[in-house]
């Protein structure tokens, strides 16, 4: 065994065929970015999944606190009249 | 299963008197479908459980490996040797996916391969049997993929999100595992009657230890019911045995082939196939380390690790000097 210290951990994003954003796939450990791409790409890209790879080192990953998650989103929760059903539009005007 | 008789360290199921506030209000998540994600409170010994059934899992997958990859060199055809090695390639990349699961619950990828390598670590029993011809690999692809999916599809609504998401990917790609098996079985199952009988031998042989992969019994067993309180474990394994049972039959049967119990019947009344006893003595056995391939698999497994140190170490020093070298541009 050895008593080398663990490659760190690369967070993997992969954007698929049609023009869609890069996307969380998963995660895996390389020596350095080069490593993480070729490692992502046998194993996340193994069935034609996608046309590009993007890896970022999970420790330079800042996320919110579930603790936090009252205060940043109930907000959103009052404020219906920011979805379009919101409103009523007469029926004999069709599609809008 | 791919991870067997996994305790929780409770000795029986938590009431809701017991609970701190806390779990209650964990459990009440966990009722109502909302995933746990890694960040989020849990119980420990929820955390500890999981980190158990997971690292079991993975580790299935990577010793799963070895059984198959012993006929890569000999597959039949380049057709067939492609497929084996795909499959084998993904054998890999799902133990990768759920270490990465597990991690999330705190535990690192060292200590997941150091109790591995040491014997310390379970994975499932039926990857201690032997490979013996080529039909093997059929009847590893049919039945124990077969009985994996069985287990794996109700996972994919577990409650904690990263299993849950790993079970998505693998199921995903699970069962071009099980059909590139019956494939294979079905040409042989409709070759020369050599080869049919190879077919036949082969289900004698991993008929059984399939069956064994879901476990003993868990009607009783707290562990089980903690486990599917927590929702990491969704089916009791006697239900998913018998599932597999009554899929498997007429599979066997469109095959011209046997299935080696003298006891197996239609039971019209409860409409399910009924069927022999198992061995769980050969189970025990198995699982305590004295199954017919044990010490080979693993020390497959250590000395690929070790044979494969320089590679890694390699690739440590080419990062290193990488680094140096782009801040000794940069300064």
């Amino acid at each position: 065994m050895t008593d080398k210290k663990e490659w760190p951990l690369w967070e993997v994003f992969i954007r698929s065929q049609h023009g869609l954003a890069h996307r969380h796939v998963g995660s895996l450990h390389a020596p350095d970015a080069e490593m993480a791409i070729m490692n992502a790409r046998d194993v996340y890209t193994r069935r034609n999944e996608g046309v590009s790879i993007w890896v970022v080192k999970a420790s330079d990953i800042s996320a919110s606190s579930p603790g936090e998650k009252g205060p940043l989103f109930d907000p959103a929760n009052s404020k219906v009249y920011r979805h379009p059903t919101f409103y009523e539009i007469p029926e004999e005007l069709g599609h809008m | 299963m791919y991870a067997q008789m996994v305790k929780t360290g409770v000795e029986h199921v938590r009431s809701k008197d017991e609970m701190s506030p806390e779990e209650q209000a964990f459990q009440e998540r966990v009722d109502a479908d909302i995933k746990i994600e890694p960040k989020e409170w849990m119980p420990e010994a929820y955390r500890k459980t999981l980190i158990r059934q997971i690292s079991q899992h993975a580790h299935s997958e990577i010793i799963g490996m070895q059984p198959e990859g012993n006929w890569i060199t000999r597959a039949p055809t380049l057709e067939r040797k492609a497929i084996l090695l795909a499959k084998v390639q993904d054998e890999a990349g799902h133990g990768l996916y759920l270490y990465c699961a597990a991690e999330t619950l705190g535990v690192s990828r060292d200590e997941l391969m150091e109790q591995l390598n040491s014997g310390k670590a379970k994975y499932s029993s039926i990857f201690n049997y032997p490979t013996l011809t080529w039909a093997d690999i059929g009847a590893i692809g049919w039945l124990v993929d077969g009985a994996a999916i069985m287990n794996q599809v109700p996972l994919q609504r577990c409650s904690y999100g990263p299993y849950s998401r790993a079970m998505i990917r693998i199921c995903k790609e699970e069962s071009f595992h099980q059909r590139q098996g019956y494939d294979a079985m079905t040409k042989l199952a409709r070759g020369t009657p050599e080869q049919k009988q190879m077919a036949q031998d082969a289900l004698n042989r991993w008929w059984w230890p399939s069956l064994m992969m879901f476990g003993p019994s868990d009607a009783d067993s707290v562990h089980s019911a903690q486990s599917m309180r927590w929702k990491i474990k969704i089916n009791s394994n006697d239900e998913l045995r018998q599932k597999f049972v009554d899929q498997t039959v007429p599979q066997a049967e469109y095959l011209g082939l046997t299935v080696p119990d003298p006891d197996l019947k239609w039971n019209a009344e409860r409409g399910h196939y009924d069927f022999g006893e198992i061995d769980w003595d050969e189970f025990y056995q198995v699982i305590a380390g004295n199954g017919p391939c044990n010490r080979q698999r693993l020390r497959t497994r250590v000395k690929a690790y070790e044979e494969g140190q320089w590679v890694r170490d390699a690739a440590d020093a080419y990062a290193a000097k990488k680094a140096a070298r782009s801040k000794a541009k940069a300064a």
